[in-house]
């Protein structure tokens, strides 16, 4: 965290006003509702509610409209980033932003995110990243760790025949274009043996959150990972859910800032 | 000063037209031939004669270019894309969605022959696709068919009022010789209108915000937006329907047929009126809403004789059967693979039918 303590970096409690305070369809212990808050909380901090439009992306995201207090389009399954690209370039005063899933981005809409980000596109990306299929069910994804059981790989998933996990942020960040690039670790993660968890990943969210819309604003492209979990389509309880992303899933798919063009994070 | 004749192509004076009816952005893919539609745009953009085209875009596909077009149209712009069969097949997915989230903008398909690649020449068989809806979903286009570089240039600023006033997607169904032809033009004098656009996502203005979404997961909601499309359907199928007659008034026989296969008809009915065979030409303008009114009364008037002449294995015919209603005898003439029929051909087709 470089130094910078939580206070910095405030979660607002309560209800906000950029949430429509509707109760979410997540699944207990999903990741989704977490992000919500923490891209409310920055809509709010920089003041940017009625100035902002939201994209609705094909997957678990797909209805954020319901959640998150904001104007909204929604695009059809990966094509987010490029809906995104014609609402910004006739109104470049909006802040545009996406939240898709690993499926909806990194299988399906790969081409509109490689070529939205190298054109350098001031629109952020929200991914959340549960490795997994999850509204249509728990079917392989792109993201799919090699061996992870699915309902389309029941032996598990062979890298022989599906190869490797495809890491979308190390993709983007050996592109020219995109300017803010970064991995974070969204679960709450078990403190050694004991019954404690550090919610670190939700703070380090909400930093995340912040500076990608205000590298948008700056003017560049701004892409933030959430590692996450899937608990249901794993079928894990939560709890192991929350290991399993902090012990294998970060060996994948490493959390860090990738790029900074602008040097958002040191300001 | 702009009132003399310019020499133009089809796909040119399109875009050009689409310029002078204030068209804001242009989402491109290169596609033969419709190719010199976003060329002449990629050279008009930032031009000082039109202020109001801000954005001009190449997209890496057919795809990407379409939820472009979805994105920026969301907002309330006045947004275009053109391409030609195969590219217009990419494009269904986009129409979809915009026909459900009731976003006007026009899509140009210079259709080419098919399926698959087929060939560069000129067809009409994309014309199910286009007026049957085409994508997934039940929906309608309107679907207009210049036939004359002089329509490709004044079908864009009708396209972008149509589509606004009823807000949906409107198609140019347009082929690839008229999208090649060079004829002599006037530009029409376009009023640019200014839409009220409400509904746009531009932000949460005063606190009211606006969501376009397709998915309604509760029946009841999904089936009372599907009704509420189908109403603006049957509404603009009572308002918009478009044709013209050409000597149907004493007309024995009637030939039916749009886009550049109706200029061959004209020609062919001056041939058998030469020739003391009373014919008739009957040209939609709207393939859908279909002229469905106007052909009808053709036929309350006694027309017993119909050929339809179209570049497609029999298409539109499905529609002219329809109103006629058995009511007649309904032929079909068709040249396929980027062939034109021969004017001769025709005559000799209606002399058999006439006989």
């Amino acid at each position: 965290m470089q130094g910078k303590t939580a206070g910095e970096y405030e979660i607002k409690l309560g209800r906000l006003p950029t949430l429509t305070g509707k109760p979410t369809h997540y699944c207990a212990g999903c990741e989704h509702g977490v992000l919500t808050r923490l891209i409310a909380n920055a809509i709010e901090e920089l003041d940017v509610r009625e100035k902002t439009v939201l994209v609705d992306s094909v997957g678990c995201s797909v209805f954020a409209h319901d959640y998150i207090n904001v104007d909204a389009v929604q695009a059809a399954h990966g094509r987010a980033p490029a809906v995104m690209t014609g609402i910004k370039r006739v109104r470049p005063d909006l802040l545009v932003f996406a939240v898709q899933g690993d499926g909806d981005a990194v299988s399906i809409g790969l081409l509109e995110l490689v070529y939205a980000a190298n054109r350098g596109e001031p629109i952020t990306v929200f991914l959340v990243n549960n490795a997994i299929y999850g509204m249509t069910g728990g079917q392989m994804a792109p993201t799919t760790p090699t061996g992870m059981v699915t309902t389309t790989t029941p032996r598990g998933r062979d890298l022989k025949d599906t190869g490797p996990p495809l890491d979308a942020t190390k993709l983007l960040a050996g592109l020219e274009g995109p300017s803010y690039v970064k991995r974070v670790l969204l679960p709450i993660v078990p403190i050694g043996s004991s019954e404690l968890y550090s919610a670190r990943g939700s703070l380090e969210g909400a930093k995340s959150v912040l500076n990608a819309f205000k590298v948008q604003q700056m003017g560049g492209f701004s892409f933030v990972e959430f590692v996450s979990t899937c608990s249901i389509n794993w079928k894990m309880s939560i709890l192991d859910s929350k290991k399993y992303a902090s012990e294998v899933l970060t060996k994948i798919f490493p959390p860090g800032l990738y790029k900074d063009k602008m040097g958002i994070e040191k300001k | 000063m702009k009132t003399e004749k310019e020499f133009v192509k089809g796909n040119e004076a399109l875009a050009l037209g689409a310029l002078k009816a204030g068209m804001n952005a242009y989402f491109a893919y290169p596609i033969t031939p419709s190719s010199e539609v976003p060329e002449t745009l990629a050279r008009e953009f930032k031009s000082p004669e039109y202020p109001e085209f801000k954005i001009f875009l190449q997209a890496a596909s057919e795809l990407e270019a379409i939820n472009m077009v979805i994105g920026a149209a969301s907002t309330g712009a006045k947004v275009m894309t053109a391409t030609s069969g195969p590219g217009f097949s990419l494009k269904q997915e986009g129409i979809s969605y915009g026909a459900a989230m009731e976003i006007p903008f026009l899509v140009v398909d210079v259709n080419r022959a098919g399926p698959g690649l087929g060939n560069l020449g000129p067809e009409q068989s994309d014309y199910f696709q286009a007026t049957k809806g085409g994508g997934h979903g039940g929906y309608r286009n309107i679907v207009l068919a210049p036939n004359s570089v002089q329509e490709m240039a004044a079908f864009p600023g009708l396209g972008f009022s149509l589509a606004f006033k009823h807000r949906c997607p409107v198609v140019i169904l347009a082929d690839a010789f008229l999208g090649q032809l060079k004829e002599d033009i006037v530009f029409p004098k376009i009023t640019q209108e200014k839409f009220e656009t409400p509904w746009a996502a531009t932000g949460a203005r005063g606190g009211e915000r606006h969501v376009i979404a397709s998915l309604n997961l509760d029946f009841a909601d999904q089936s009372s937006h599907a009704e509420h499309l189908m109403s603006k359907y049957e509404e603009v199928d009572m308002m918009e329907q478009r044709s013209e007659g050409y000597l149907t008034s004493d007309a024995e026989v009637v030939l039916v047929a749009y886009g550049v296969v109706s200029r061959l008809c004209r020609r062919a009915v001056n041939e058998l009126r030469a020739k003391g065979v009373r014919a008739g030409l009957f040209r939609p303008v709207t393939l859908s809403p279909f002229p469905t009114k106007e052909l009808k009364a053709l036929v309350d008037r006694g027309i017993k004789k119909f050929i339809v002449v179209e570049l497609n294995m029999g298409q539109m015919v499905f529609d002219v059967r329809l109103a006629v209603e058995g009511r007649g005898s309904v032929d079909l003439i068709h040249k396929l693979g980027g062939l034109l029929p021969a004017s001769s051909d025709i005559v000799r087709r209606v002399e058999m039918v006439s006989r």
